[in-house]
Formats: structure tokens, sequence, C-alpha cells
């Protein structure tokens, strides 16, 4: 129950905020990022107002022995800036600037009837089945290698 | 929060963002769980064992908080997109998900988690997505956008 339901009503808490920030318009994500055209630097903002939110409990769980209800931390454990992180974060990137869309705000955009969206969500889970399934065996576990820590 | 997606939206992009500040923070300190979309797709597509429910659940929960804006605010979710044509989104789509998984996290789990818990991983990774997709972003735009 905890472990299933407190998950689903944060993610619906997620996609509102995904909304209200301006995440799931593509255009204003691309408004964004091209600060050679019409720039709209207000997506700075999500972050700020994120990460200003988020650190305190992130330090937290650093120290903390266990969460509330899970018997460890599930966090990733690499520190390794290496060439998998660089090349795949700069593959991420030019999708993210061509269409506009990042992995949540496609989720929450599709199920909201964006036809782009869809598209996107469709061609995205492919290119995430073609590296868990096929690509690179040494690597696939993939963001599963967060790992109990404590 | 009616107003055209297209002005300066500082406080909405604020408030959003410490929404998602707290579900971030919720399941962390709840479940012990990186609220990382890009790892929990990547953890649906390929199964892992007790992992799997609570993936599900959250971007249930990611689903329905979609559908819930397209009733109560349609202009948050547009069907648009800015001159791409679709050819080219599909090509995006699969640099998106299969970069993510290269780099194991994206926006959410790199950009807010990550650089909460001040991994410097997670900081250059941002950095180079927001490098890239900037570049992106200016060639397409160039390419095929609408307005200047």
């Amino acid at each position: 129950m905890k472990g299933r339901f407190v998950p689903f009503l944060l993610g619906v808490v997620f996609a509102l905020g995904l909304g209200i920030s301006g995440m799931t318009d593509p255009r204003k994500i691309i408004a964004f990022l091209n600060v050679a055209g019409a720039w709209d630097p207000s997506l700075a903002f999500v972050m700020i107002g994120a990460v200003a939110v988020h650190f305190g409990f992130a330090q937290w769980a650093l120290r903390a022995k266990k969460p509330a209800w899970a018997p460890a931390f599930f966090l990733a454990t690499k520190t390794t800036i290496g060439a998998p992180l660089v090349t795949g974060a700069a593959i991420f990137g030019l999708g993210w600037g061509a269409a506009g869309y990042c992995p949540g705000p496609a989720v929450v955009a599709a199920s909201g009837g964006s036809v782009p969206a869809l598209l996107f969500l469709g061609s995205m889970l492919a290119g995430i089945a073609v590296f868990r399934w096929i690509g690179v065996p040494s690597r696939r576990p993939g963001s599963s290698r967060l790992v109990r820590s404590s | 929060m009616g107003r055209v997606p297209m002005a300066f939206t500082v406080v909405a992009s604020l408030v959003g963002g410490a929404l998602i500040g707290a579900s971030a923070s919720a399941l962390l300190v709840l479940n012990g769980r990186v609220a990382g979309i890009s790892g929990m797709l990547g953890g649906l597509v390929r199964p892992e064992r007790g992992e799997w429910s609570w993936r599900l659940a959250f971007v249930g929960g990611l689903a329905v908080g979609g559908a819930l804006l397209a009733w109560l605010r349609p202009e948050l979710v547009p069907s648009v997109s800015p001159g791409v044509p679709w050819p080219l989104i599909v090509v995006a789509g699969l640099l998106v998900g299969f970069g993510t998984q290269l780099g194991n996290g994206c926006t959410s789990g790199h950009g807010v988690c990550g650089i909460s818990r001040l991994s410097v991983r997670s900081l250059a990774a941002t950095l180079i997505f927001m490098l890239t997709g900037a570049l992106s972003a200016y060639a397409v735009q160039r390419l095929f956008g609408a307005s200047t």
C-alpha cells in the first residue's frame, strides 16, 4: 500500500508540477534552450524551485540511516564522469532540444492528449528498449545501478 | 495561471518546480527512491525484481496527472510542436530514450535529484545536456522553426 499508493500520488504531484512550471509545453522548452531566439529564461526557475525544496531533504537522506518505509536508500553509487555519461547526456540533449520533451513531460503531455508528445513517447520507449535489451550488454543495468546504500 | 504560456513565467515555474522538489523529497524520505523518470521508465521497459510496482505506480501517477491537467488546464499540455516535422520528433524520441539510459539519467534524475545531492557527476551531465540541447534547439529552429 505505502509502497505503491504513495508513489502513485507523488507521480500525480510531480506531473502537476511539470505542467504548472511550463515543462510540458515544448514551445517553452525550446524557447528556453534556444538562447539565440526570443529567449524565455522561465525554465531556469523550475530547477531553482525544485532544487531549493529538494536540497535539504536530500542532504538529510544522505545522513539518515534509512527511509521511513523502506529498508534502505536506493541511491546511485557511481561517481566517475566517463564516456558513457558524457555521450549519453550529449545524445539526450540533442533529442531534448530538437523536440522539446524530456522523459517526464513526454509521459505527462502524451497522457494529456498531445499528439506530438504521444509520437515522441512511443519512439522514446523504443530508444529505451534498444538500450536495455540490445545495447551495450556490459552497461545494461543502467540506472538500476541504484544500489542500497548504508 | 491561465496566461499565454509564451510569457516569462517566473512564479509559475518556481511553484511548479517546488512541487517537483516536494514530490522527489517525499519519494526519497518515505520510500528511499530517487525520482528519476528515465530510470523508472528503463526499469519498466526491462523489469527488475522488486523494483517494478513502485515505478509503475509513479509513472501511472504521472499519466493521471497529465489527464488532470488536460481536464483542468488544457493550455498546459498543448498538442503542439513548434515547427518540428514528425520524422524529427521520432528521431528525437529515440535519442532521448537511448541517451538517458546510456547517461543514467535525465532532467529529473541528474538535474534535480543529483544536483540536490551535490553529485558532481550529475552536475556534469546536466551541463552537457543543456549545452547540446541549446545547440540542437538552435539548429532545429533555424531549419524548421515557424517563428524567428
